[in-house]
């Protein structure tokens, strides 16, 4: 008798703790609108929710590769599963036409979609939460007045049960602290708007900071590096392995065009992002570099003479800046580096087939041997807008496995003045399966 | 002294290891069907096979292609006996000054040994590397498509004649 009456006790409280928990995760529907009537007018705000699309890199993960922008389906892999990107064009049936300005902020800011249902954190509503009421609608006012695209994502692939997306309330109570942005009236307006854009819509820490093993930002390690599709995305601030400090001119520079001299050129997702801010508001980009000069500089790890390369048309092409290639060395590393590398890492050659003197390498001077690996497999493609930032062909069907172990260790040691990396050649055989 | 594997005979090189190999194809064995053309790896010119992969010969030192199967535009058919490759790119006049013709081929017969099935689309992806300043693009990719179809329908007929 008593073990039942206990038995029923604890079902009794199960039942109400589940209903609580449903009740707490439920989130309601947003009446549709009639798609018609959503088309915007004002083509000021229409033109500043473009650049603040460019600056949260909307089209980046909104479309699949050679489909329509904005259109969704790009495959996005996470430790947990597939996810799929959503269409956010104003078709009716499958992007987001109904819904009204009121579901799109509440969208961007706590994860929500129209329905009710909970969004998965792959959308960085975590960021978002912070995009101010006229920025979140100028976005909506923008992606309304795009061309409606009939494209329905496929299914995500998600175990159970993170396939329920009412799971996701449960991570949102753990990780999500709701907050918009309070501007430090003891900083100026720049540098306000600069930590405004990069902990909001720019979202820099989703890939620039560490997660945990729930996949959420670890907030106390804010900006301490972080890994994205294969790629590191190296710390920002004091803890930046880049052998010469960030200042403010060069991560202006390199935020708007995607390279600089000192410091080499965007890859991996870093080079969307440089490709969108290319064409935002040069005064945004601007206060977001002046913002993450003021999180500090590393310290300077080179005294190495650095040769830089000069710009297009400063000196002919051919003449003078063949270099021979060094004597061969008896290092496996260092054979590959003077037959491969050097003629153009310490060559003068103006841009765009300068290369970078590798003692300025970060991704030599960063922990994990991940970015030079995918930098020596890949390459550097040509810029597609015809900017002159460095090139590089990959060597990934040229150099075996051994022979990049080899190199890697050979440039590490020698350029970087560090120890070797650890598990080079894992990395080397990750890379190549995630390619 | 290194040793190469070329069109499927060993080749004692006597040029330093850290020669391109393009420099030894066309300076110590004869064989000049790679071309340069800028030397960086940027226009695709030089390109040849290696290990089933097409890859520019100009920035490839010899000395990582030991033990590797290499093969040039002489290794896909001669002047008298012609690959199916090669006829295509005669039958629908892909060349007019030629220079990035060889490199082209090597790439699409990398492309059609790997995927027979190949589609349009695949064969533009794949030749991207390459810069034709003639302009017969849509006669190499005509070519292309012709000795794919070519293929095809021959392994088709193996396969029937089974």
């Amino acid at each position: 008798m008593k073990l039942r009456s206990v038995l029923l006790a604890l079902l009794a409280v199960g039942a109400i703790g589940g209903t609580g928990a449903l009740l707490y995760a439920w989130e309601s529907s947003i009446d549709p609108i009639d798609p018609r009537s959503a088309g915007a007018t004002d083509t000021v705000m229409v033109r500043r929710g473009a650049s603040l699309a460019l600056l949260g890199d909307c089209a980046t993960c909104h479309t699949a590769s050679g489909g329509a922008p904005y259109a969704g389906g790009l495959a996005m892999p996470t430790p947990f599963g597939t996810i799929y990107s959503t269409n956010i064009t104003p078709d009716p049936e499958t992007g987001i036409g109904r819904w009204s300005e009121q579901a799109f902020v509440r969208a961007l800011r706590s994860g929500v979609d129209r329905e009710g249902r909970h969004l998965y954190p792959a959308f960085p509503y975590d960021h978002f939460m912070r995009v101010a009421d006229d920025d979140a609608k100028a976005l909506y006012a923008f992606l309304m007045s795009l061309d409606p695209v009939r494209s329905s994502a496929p299914p995500n692939g998600l175990p159970f049960p993170l396939n329920i997306r009412l799971t996701l309330a449960g991570w949102k109570l753990l990780f999500l602290h709701q907050e918009r942005f309070v501007a430090d009236p003891s900083k100026d307006d720049k540098w306000n708007r600069g930590k405004y854009l990069v902990d909001g819509l720019g979202h820099c820490g989703a890939c620039h900071s560490p997660r945990n093993l729930m996949g959420a930002e670890e907030i106390s390690a804010s900006f301490q590096g972080g890994v994205a599709e294969g790629w590191r995305a190296y710390a920002l601030g004091r803890s930046s392995p880049s052998p010469v400090p960030w200042d403010e001119a060069a991560l202006t520079d390199y935020l708007a065009r995607g390279s600089h001299p000192m410091h080499g050129t965007a890859q991996g997702p870093m080079a969307n992002v440089a490709d969108n801010l290319s064409l935002v508001d040069p005064a945004d980009v601007s206060a977001m570099a002046y913002y993450l000069a003021s999180l500090g500089k590393g310290e300077a790890r080179t005294t190495a003479k650095i040769p830089v390369a000069s710009g297009p048309g400063q000196q002919p092409q051919a003449a003078g800046v063949q270099v021979a290639t060094p004597p061969l060395q008896s290092d496996p590393g260092g054979a590959i580096y003077g037959a491969v590398c050097a003629s153009c890492h310490e060559g003068a050659r103006p841009l765009p087939f300068g290369g970078v003197g590798l003692a300025l390498s970060t991704a030599l001077a960063d922990d994990t041997p991940a970015n030079l690996i995918n930098l020596v497999l890949r390459g550097i493609p040509a810029s597609t807008d015809g900017s002159t930032h460095p090139i590089m062909p990959g060597f990934g069907d040229v150099l075996d496995d051994r022979k990049i172990s080899d190199l890697a260790n050979y440039l590490r040691t020698q350029f970087a003045g560090k120890t070797q990396w650890d598990g080079v050649a894992k990395a080397v055989a990750d890379a190549r399966a995630n390619r | 002294m290194t040793t190469l594997t070329v069109n499927g005979e060993s080749r004692s090189i006597k040029a330093s290891p850290d020669t391109p190999l393009l420099y030894v194809l066309r300076d110590e064995l004869g064989l000049n069907a790679a071309k340069y053309g800028c030397g960086l790896g940027q226009c695709g010119a030089c390109t040849v096979i290696v290990d089933g992969k097409a890859i520019f010969s100009c920035i490839t030192p010899v000395m990582v292609l030991e033990g590797r199967a290499i093969v040039t535009l002489e290794g896909l058919g001669s002047q008298t006996a012609p690959g199916p490759l090669q006829r295509a790119f005669i039958a629908e006049q892909a060349a007019q000054c030629g220079y990035c013709i060889p490199g082209m081929m090597m790439r699409a017969q990398a492309l059609l040994n790997r995927d027979p099935n190949v589609t349009d689309e695949a064969i533009r992806a794949e030749l991207q590397p390459h810069l034709c300043r003639c302009g017969t693009h849509m006669r190499i990719l005509r070519a292309v498509r012709r000795a794919a179809d070519e293929l095809k329908k021959k392994s088709a007929e193996v396969r029937a004649g089974r």
